[in-house]
């Protein structure tokens, strides 16, 4: 054993060694049998990164699986779900790291299943190249294409092009040549910046990490020693992007914002403005626990203070001067659907854009895109794993750069509001206009003066319940007892509605929530004009009924849930409704065909199989009165 | 934040201890101590929470304590079943944490390999690894419902290497069973133990003697085996790794129950 100074003479270069590393972060990517699994197991083997006692376990779990008794099943070693044991697929996606004496890689092994496009793009989304596996065998396939359309989507611009399981074709030149010419002719239009194709088998070693003898017509490089000198091209912008992600405040002091510079770099003295107000500073301290930085650049966590004291908060956007973001309350991206749920159009939902989290609706979905041959399809609604260009608006204006510009500041995800799923991935390609320039108009009566001139203060109260449990009758007869206080009042409801404002709509789920929007903009209208407004409409989904919670802003909104038992309902039947959709006749029929999802915390449950109508408007009416 | 005072722990709260600066950390460091820890690692988390100036919450099962459950008599599985998972679940229960930072890594063991940075856990604090948030970019959706929460792991990709390599850079405080010393062991079917106090109970024949070993990884002493080693100082440690032909969770004895093992205890809530 050497001495201790020896040891650390040793080490000085070994850490410069590692230190000056560079990283490289790939993703594997092909049709289902082709063989990723078995290819990252054959490098992390082939480069000796695995441990004695993994080899152990891999010798053991081997046995009974292959042909050849002493062959090794390298997928095993990465395959690591218990199902995917199971089943011998990759449901997810596996990250794994290795080195060697040039460079770190992170590999990120993804699905092949179309299923499983969403697992894909996560993979992708992080990765400066690909490895495209294609099985000699079959050659291009439509999932090669597909993988292919999905890389030059999020952005991937080196494409290695393994052509794998070329034993099984006697190593042959005319294959490797053939397969190569075919993906070549469609991937031209996908905008790679380089693809190599390398002809290999990931189960016997050829073309791993050194060159085959098997394959002499093959002059390139195996796949481990292309991976080590491949230097990618930077899509980083240089432009200063700071996402404030927290206000850090230990004492009265000291206000700093701390957070990670997402592109460009930034300097003490430096002026920098906020992208939401075009508020102006300049950067004072640039503070670390090591101590402060002359200059911080694209990567480093920081913590900034300015010169003056201006309004910053969370979710804020830092840049240089003459390098604005956009900044739009809409705008056009590409969205990846991830969710079992489908996406519907009108429907709204959280967005998370850097650090900035506001609502989000898609205003229209323009088509939908057939990732096996990129050709554009009219669509209605988003189901999981299809990708779409859509238009979006957002509750408040947001600042944000192209995908296209800046990764960090053009990518976002869509979150469902009710089971905080992360449902899909977008990538912004424009903003449509600037937000700025359509604001509200401010006249000088308002809510507050109209308020004042009835003598009551306005409300929405809406009624929701399957149909027949009683919402309108009810409704009605609150009306009266308000009428009779001097309210001023007005019902909304939903089978009039129908007739006029939201006769082109149907009952799809699509077309239900448009409708209840559009009853919950005319609601908070009339309640803004001072009036006590009653909706009555089934409003099934709780995501909508939150909607037009939503839209109702700073109204007082008042959920009540007509809880009338099914039964109950079809009992009474008065338009025969019930007895048609159980034959058959009317699709869509909320409690029989189609979900009521019962509110969870209405403002009022009325409990209303066994009373009269009278009875429940008083208790409406008793609850308003309290709460007022 | 969830500290169990090892090396990847250390790691984690030096780093958090940056973000936050000059800020104080907002949140308290909870360690599940299943009274088999060993007691160097007690005292240099009592130590490390003293200098820092950190709150510090320590958790112990209580009915495990009173059925005095332990390794030897109640079987690896049973015993990390009661004193550390079912005793986590009852400290992020009491204090009710939407949140539980830890420092586990994707290179430890498969199914970490596939672990998310921000893992959702429901609110029984089961993993349901079929069904996981997809993670892009770097946009983690934090969000939860009443009751649920999150294990949130920014370590997810360094690997053992990453660790040592940043502790030496940075001159991190780590507990000295990570460098070797002469150290009273047993050896017990090609494992050494290294006994810690009386508990340890000896079979007919076996014998306790003095070796030179070190640590690779830091848990219940009866559980965790040691490695022999003459690496003294932090260098000879790391030069002596880069020549390893083992695997580090090989000497976490409760990983090799069963295969598989470590999915099934995450998914039961295992950190």
């Amino acid at each position: 054993m050497s001495s201790a100074s020896n040891a650390n003479f040793d080490l000085q270069q070994f850490i410069e060694q590692e230190s000056s590393k560079s990283m490289l972060k790939f993703i594997t990517c092909g049709s289902v049998d082709d063989g990723k699994s078995t290819l990252i197991g054959r490098l992390l083997y082939d480069s000796q990164l695995l441990y004695d006692d993994q080899l152990e376990e891999l010798k053991r779990d081997s046995k009974g699986l292959l042909s050849d008794e002493d062959e090794l099943d390298f997928s095993l070693l990465v395959d690591g779900l218990a199902a995917e044991r199971e089943q011998g697929i990759t449901i997810d996606v596996a990250y794994r790291f290795f080195s060697t004496a040039k460079r770190k890689f992170i590999v990120a092994d993804t699905p092949g299943h179309e299923q499983y496009t969403r697992n894909m793009v996560t993979g992708a989304s992080t990765a400066d190249a690909a490895v495209l596996l294609i099985d000699a065998r079959l050659g291009v396939s439509t999932q090669t294409r597909r993988h292919a359309y999905i890389l030059s989507l999020v952005g991937i611009r080196h494409i290695v092009l393994a052509i794998n399981k070329i034993d099984l074709k006697d190593y042959s030149e005319s294959v490797f040549d053939a397969i190569q010419t075919e993906f070549l002719s469609f991937s031209d239009k996908l905008g790679f910046n380089s693809i190599y194709a390398i002809p290999i088998s990931a189960l016997k070693g050829d073309n791993i990490t050194k060159g085959s003898e098997r394959m002499p017509w093959y002059s390139g490089l195996a796949i481990l020693p292309y991976l080590e000198t491949l230097e990618p091209d930077t899509k980083d912008s240089d432009q200063f992007r700071f996402p404030v992600q927290w206000v850090n405040r230990p004492n009265l002091d000291f206000r700093g914002y701390s957070g990670t510079l997402a592109s460009g770099e930034i300097s003490v003295g430096d002026e920098v403005l906020v992208a939401a107000s075009l508020k102006r500073s300049r950067i004072k301290r640039i503070v670390t626990m090591d101590g402060d930085l002359p200059s911080a650049c694209a990567g480093d966590a920081v913590t900034l203070t300015l010169e003056d004291e201006i309004d910053i908060s969370q979710g804020d956007i830092l840049h240089t001067p003459g390098e604005p973001l956009e900044r739009s309350d809409q705008f056009q991206a590409h969205l990846i659907w991830m969710h079992e749920d489908p996406m519907l159009p009108e429907r709204s939902y959280l967005i998370r854009i850097g650090t900035q989290v506001t609502s989000v609706q898609i205003t229209d979905l323009k088509y939908e895109i057939n990732v096996n041959t990129a050709e554009h399809l009219p669509a209605t609604k988003l189901e999981l794993n299809q990708i779409a260009v859509c238009n979006f608006a957002t509750a408040h204006a947001i600042a944000f750069d192209p995908y296209s510009e800046n990764i960090e500041t053009g990518s976002f995800i869509l979150i469902d509001r009710i089971s905080n799923n992360t449902v899909a991935a977008g990538m912004i390609d424009f903003g449509l206009w600037r937000g700025q320039n359509l604001s509200w108009q401010a006249f000088e009566i308002n809510r507050e003066s109209r308020a004042k001139l009835n003598g009551h203060k306005p409300a929405i109260i809406w009624f929701t319940g399957l149909s027949a449990s009683g919402k309108s009758t009810i409704a009605d007869i609150v009306e009266q007892k308000l009428a009779a206080q001097n309210h001023h009042t007005y019902v909304l409801d939903g089978d009039n509605f129908r007739h006029g404002l939201n006769k082109d709509l149907g009952f799809t789920d699509a077309d239900r929530v448009e409708n209840i929007r559009r009853v919950a903009e005319v609601a908070r209208i009339l309640a803004d004009s001072g009036l006590i407004v009653m909706t009555s409409f089934i409003s099934p989904f709780r995501h909508e009924r939150r909607m037009a919670r939503e839209i109702a802003g700073d109204i007082e909104f008042i959920e009540v849930f007509v809880d009338t038992p099914l039964e109950v309902c079809e009992t009474r039947d008065p338009k025969g409704l019930y007895a048609k959709a159980r034959r058959g006749e009317i699709p869509n029929f909320t409690g029989i065909s189609s979900d009521y999802e019962a509110p969870e915390r209405a403002d009022i449950h009325l409990d209303a199989g066994h009373r009269t109508a009278e009875e429940l408007a008083d208790e409406v009416i008793r609850k308003l009165s309290v709460d007022r | 934040m969830l500290y169990s005072v090892g090396k990847d722990s250390s790691v984690l709260l030096h780093l958090a201890l940056k973000a936050f600066y000059p800020s104080k950390l907002p949140f308290p460091l909870l360690h599940v101590d299943t009274t088999w820890k060993f007691k160097e690692m007690i005292e240099f988390r009592d130590a490390t929470a003293e200098r820092l100036g950190l709150e510090l919450i320590v958790h112990t099962n209580p009915e495990g304590l009173k059925q005095g459950i332990n390794p030897f008599t109640h079987g690896s599985s049973r015993y990390t079943d009661i004193m550390k998972t079912q005793a986590l679940k009852q400290a992020l229960d009491a204090g009710k944490y939407d949140a539980a930072i830890g420092g586990a890594r994707r290179d430890e063991e498969k199914s970490r390999a596939k672990e998310r940075v921000f893992s959702h856990r429901s609110k029984n604090h089961v993993w349901d690894p079929k069904n996981q948030r997809p993670e892009l970019w770097s946009l983690y959706n934090t969000r939860i419902n009443p009751g649920e929460s999150m294990r949130v792991f920014p370590l997810s990709n360094w690997t053992e290497m990453d660790i040592w390599t940043y502790i030496y850079l940075e001159d991190i405080p780590i507990p000295d069973l990570y460098l070797a010393a002469e150290r009273r062991v047993l050896e017990r079917d090609g494992v050494l133990f290294m006994l810690d106090d009386e508990r340890f109970p000896l079979e007919e024949g076996e014998q306790a003697e003095v070796r030179s070993i070190r640590f690779r990884t830091l848990g219940c002493y009866p559980l965790t085996a040691a490695i022999e080693s003459t690496a003294r100082t932090l260098a000879e440690v790391m030069l002596e790794m880069r020549s390893s032909h083992v695997s580090e969770r090989s000497g976490r004895l409760i990983d090799s129950d069963q295969s598989a093992s470590m999915e099934k205890k995450k998914k039961e809530g295992y950190f």
